[in-house]
């Protein structure tokens, strides 16, 4: 039995240590907010907070994730996540929606250490996360606009 | 004559699985629980209608029967539910279809939310498909434009109808504003009159709004879907879950056409978690407890193909077929003039070639759907469905079910770009015979993964283009001989009789044998390729290709000519100012004619038509001294006819700006010895954030009748970067991807 700290809440699994995060998310909890789009960790889909760092569940082994506070897009809160959906609202950032938990993490996670990003400091953060609907001009616009909000 | 009527309820199992802003839920048994209640609860007011579409391009519908349509439910708590029939996978249809309901209902913006419709083609049709439910050619707006009209202001007459009697004050003297009715000191809700309205005679001609008078359409609306999109609400099939469901991963052949000779399964059974292995005519599937599970089966399998009718040439070999093939004429697609004799006096002949290679969709969300056999013997499926009427059809057939005996449960999809739309109903047909295979004994979970997606076709089609022109002494454009060569998706389909004439497949040449320049001499022919390679429509079909042929070629030859690229264009449309007027627009607005770039800078243009919108931009490109290539700005100029709203306009050609440049700058399938060479996103990657450029959209106002916008953003991006890359540095690319390795400097 795994024991992991999600979103606050304790969870207990009857998994193998090596699963990938990612289906014990979404397969075996029913966490269906964080997706899967390559398995890999080549498109961000994934992207969880493993102690406030954006980490790709689908390249983590749930044995990993252990010991450690996992967040997942359904669990985020505090002034920055609040400021990063409020901005991804504002601006209409979305199109399809599939890739955008993962744009979100990634994005509270750059303004949580970095709260005036750069737009070379965005290209650094949000590369790893791959939209096909290339809503990029938007991400990149809702980042400063968050950043803004955050003063 | 436009006829309505009114349905007193819709029922139950109509509405359940339909997303809706509001009814997302945490559980699935509360959503179904919440839907069911409230559709018993407060189905107050919805109106059918029966409207033969009067829009352009509708000739075949005017003719069939008139088919009743339900869109717009007013409930007792003065909520309006836009019934969406066609598949919401990003372009936001959601959220246009809403706003015009709203414009005609003279409702407030938050009481809008929508439902994807139930497949059902007798009621939810899409007009320019016949009796097809489905998504697709740019055409959802253009569809829903005076039929949601039509509907809103049906149901606006209706309610006051019913005030004017509760109040007893003449209908005339009622005014809505915001979702308030009203009448000198008295006011109420659409929610308290829903029921009444609905018991009423439902007008049988409606009068719409004055264009001037709009008040929604053609303003910034916020997204319906933002919400539940950016808090991991939004509910796409891959997070759906069925009580006993399992997930199923499927091995495809790696060389297309071959089939399975042996399976040896024994690795993949002793996989935890592992359920059964299945044959079916597409592959080999494994079904497991869980998606990890499943993926470590389908690695462990040993399949043996027979690879007897599978294709096994490399992509080199193909391009030198496709060659050959050219120097020999292919079908006609269009003639005018006398091409070979103008082309003969030329004071001087342009000729290029223009290679384009497969492409993958690779939406993000990847292929999935979940099925479920019913105790009556029926099937459910709940998927991004696009197609849905070919779906149901498909699925029937696998199962010995009537189409009405598939319920299809539309969701959320994480991007298409035409993948999930397929004449033969692709993966949905997969599922059933997992099914099948199965017995029904659990609801199956067939989920791609992006290796599959990735490896398995329905590509962009492989095109070879040589364009030959001729140009007289003034430098005048006399003669222009296109020939193209390629495979159809359409020959062999149901669809071939509505796409196929004389031989020639629309979707091949389109961009080519509809150009708009004036030119006295122009001939296009076809050469038709075959290959058990899959191919579909992918975002901008045919235009993909042609539009870079074309709009690079027009760059050459106004060159050539010694002239701007912009003003040779505008001299060849003149009579077609829809064009001419976005090709003026994106260049005055991109600063055209103004400052000259810094060495190493340059910007091109490219016009083009498609979906019956027009849409110019203005690259603007830096060259560094390694040869690699910056795309720093897109200007963009757009007419789609009335903008419903402006700022989903905007997007859908940011984001098709966004795809193209991916094929321009990298993205390729290839093929060795039958293989696909790409897997995943590394080796077929997709553009990410620092590939962005700059995105400027402007509009064209515009009183005519909306047209496409998911697409026709795509084809003028990788002439426009072509032309740039031209004026930066001199040197011609034709081909795409862009081949930099030219550009190196030493």
């Amino acid at each position: 039995m795994i024991e992991l700290s999600i979103n606050g809440k304790a969870h207990q699994v009857d998994v193998p240590a090596e699963m990938p995060l990612l289906w014990v998310i979404r397969d075996v909890l029913n966490m269906t907010g964080t997706k899967f789009g390559c398995g890999q960790a080549l498109c961000g889909a994934c992207t969880v907070h493993l102690d406030g760092d954006p980490t790709r569940a689908c390249q983590t082994q749930v044995g990993d994730a252990v010991g450690k506070k996992i967040t997942t897009i359904e669990g985020v809160q505090g002034d920055v996540a609040k400021a990063v959906q409020t901005a991804w609202q504002k601006l209409d950032v979305v199109q399809c929606g599939y890739c955008q938990s993962g744009q979100i993490m990634s994005a509270i996670g750059l303004l949580s250490t970095n709260k005036k990003p750069t737009d070379a400091d965005i290209d650094a953060a949000m590369d790893g996360n791959v939209c096909r609907c290339a809503t990029y001009h938007r991400i990149r616009a809702a980042i400063h606009e968050a950043s803004t909000m955050l003063g | 004559m436009h006829m309505l009527t009114t349905v007193q309820s819709l029922p139950a199992d109509l509405l359940e699985g339909l997303v809706t802003r509001d009814m997302v839920p945490e559980v699935a048994t509360s959503r179904r629980s919440f839907l069911k209640a409230s559709a018993i609860a407060s189905a107050g007011l919805i109106i059918a209608t029966y409207l033969p579409f009067a829009g352009k391009a509708q000739a075949a519908s005017l003719n069939d029967p008139p088919m009743p349509n339900a869109f717009v439910k007013v409930g007792h708590d003065s909520s309006v539910t836009v019934i969406v029939k066609h598949l919401d996978k990003g372009q936001g249809v959601t959220t246009g279809f809403a706003t015009i309901v709203a414009e005609e209902l003279d409702a407030a913006w938050s009481q809008m939310t929508t439902a994807f419709a139930p497949a059902d083609a007798k009621l939810y049709n899409n007009l320019f498909f016949g009796a097809i439910q489905g998504t697709g050619g740019s055409t959802s707006t253009a569809n829903s434009w005076m039929q949601l009209r039509k509907a809103g202001a049906a149901a606006r007459a209706m309610l006051v109808a019913a005030a004017a009697k509760a109040w007893n004050v003449p209908a005339g003297e009622i005014t809505i504003k915001e979702g308030v009715i009203a009448h000198g000191s008295k006011s109420g809700h659409f929610g308290e009159f829903a029921a009444a309205a609905a018991k009423l005679p439902v007008p049988v001609d409606v009068k719409l709004k004055d264009p001037k008078d709009f008040k929604l359409i053609g303003t910034h609306v916020p997204r319906l879907d933002s919400v539940i999109k950016t808090t991991g609400k939004a509910v796409y099939s891959i997070d759906i879950r069925r009580p006993g469901m399992k997930t199923a991963s499927l091995l495809h052949p790696s060389r297309f056409g071959a089939t399975v000779k042996s399976v040896n399964d024994a690795e993949a059974r002793k996989i935890a978690g592992v359920i059964d292995v299945v044959t079916i005519p597409q592959g080999v599937a494994v079904i497991a407890e869980n998606t990890w599970a499943a993926r470590q089966g389908q690695e462990a399998l040993k399949v043996e193909w027979d690879d007897s009718k599978a294709e096994k040439r490399s992509s080199d070999a193909m391009f030198a077929d496709y060659k050959k093939l050219a120097e020999q004429p292919g079908v006609v697609a269009f003639k005018a003039g006398d091409t070979d004799a103008a082309l003969a006096k030329a004071a001087k002949v342009v000729d290029a070639e223009f290679q384009f290679p497969y492409l993958a969709h690779a939406p993000m969300e990847p292929l999935n759907c979940v099925i479920e056999k019913k105790a009556d013997g029926t099937c459910e499926i709940w998927a991004g469905s696009q197609f849905q009427t070919i779906e149901q059809m498909t699925v029937a057939q696998v199962l010995g079910l009537k189409p009405e005996q598939v319920k299809i449960n539309t969701v959320w999809a994480g991007g298409s770009f035409g993948r999930r739309a397929t004449p033969n109903g692709d993966y949905f047909g997969e599922a059933a015979e997992i099914l099948k295979a199965t017995g029904g004994k659990y609801p199956v979970h067939l989920l791609y993964s992006r290796e599959d997606d990735i490896k398995g076709g329905r590509y962009r089609p492989m095109f070879y283009h040589t364009v030959k022109a001729g140009l007289d002494d003034k430098g005048n454009l006399i003669a222009w001989q296109h020939r193209l060569v390629g495979q159809s998706f359409m020959f062999g389909t149901a669809l071939e009789p509505f796409v196929v004439k004389d031989g020639v497949d629309a979707t091949a040449v389109e961009g080519v044998a509809d150009m708009p320049y004036a030119i006295p001499n122009l001939h296009a022919d076809w050469q038709r390729t075959e290959s058990p390679i899959t191919t579909l429509w992918w975002r901008s079909v045919g235009h993909t290709h042609t539009a870079q042929a074309v709009e690079v070629m027009m760059d050459e030859i106004a060159h050539a000519a010694g002239q701007d690229p912009v003003a040779y264009r505008l001299a060849l449309l003149k009579d077609h100012p829809r064009h001419a007027a976005v090709l003026q627009l994106a260049a005055d607005k991109a600063g055209w004619s103004g400052d000259k770039l810094l060495a190493g800078k340059g910007r091109g243009i490219a016009v083009h038509e498609s979906f019956s919108s027009y849409v110019a931009m203005v690259a603007e490109v830096t060259v560094a001294a390694d040869g690699s290539v910056k795309v720093d700005r897109v200007v963009a100029a757009v007419d789609c006819g009335v903008a419903v709203n402006p700022d989903v306009i905007a997007a859908q050609v940011e984001g098709g700006i966004g795809y193209a440049l991916g094929t321009a700058l990298r993205d390729k399938i290839t093929f060795t010895d039958g293989v696909v060479d790409q897997a995943n996103f590394d080796t077929y990657e997709p553009l990410r954030m620092s590939d962005m450029p700059k995105v400027e959209v402007h509009i064209v106002p515009s009183n005519e009748a909306p047209t496409g916008i998911g697409e026709p953003g795509v084809p003028p991006t990788a002439p426009a970067v072509s032309n740039a890359i031209f004026a930066a540095t001199g040197k011609r690319l034709r081909s795409l991807p862009l081949d930099f390795s030219s550009l190196k400097s030493s």
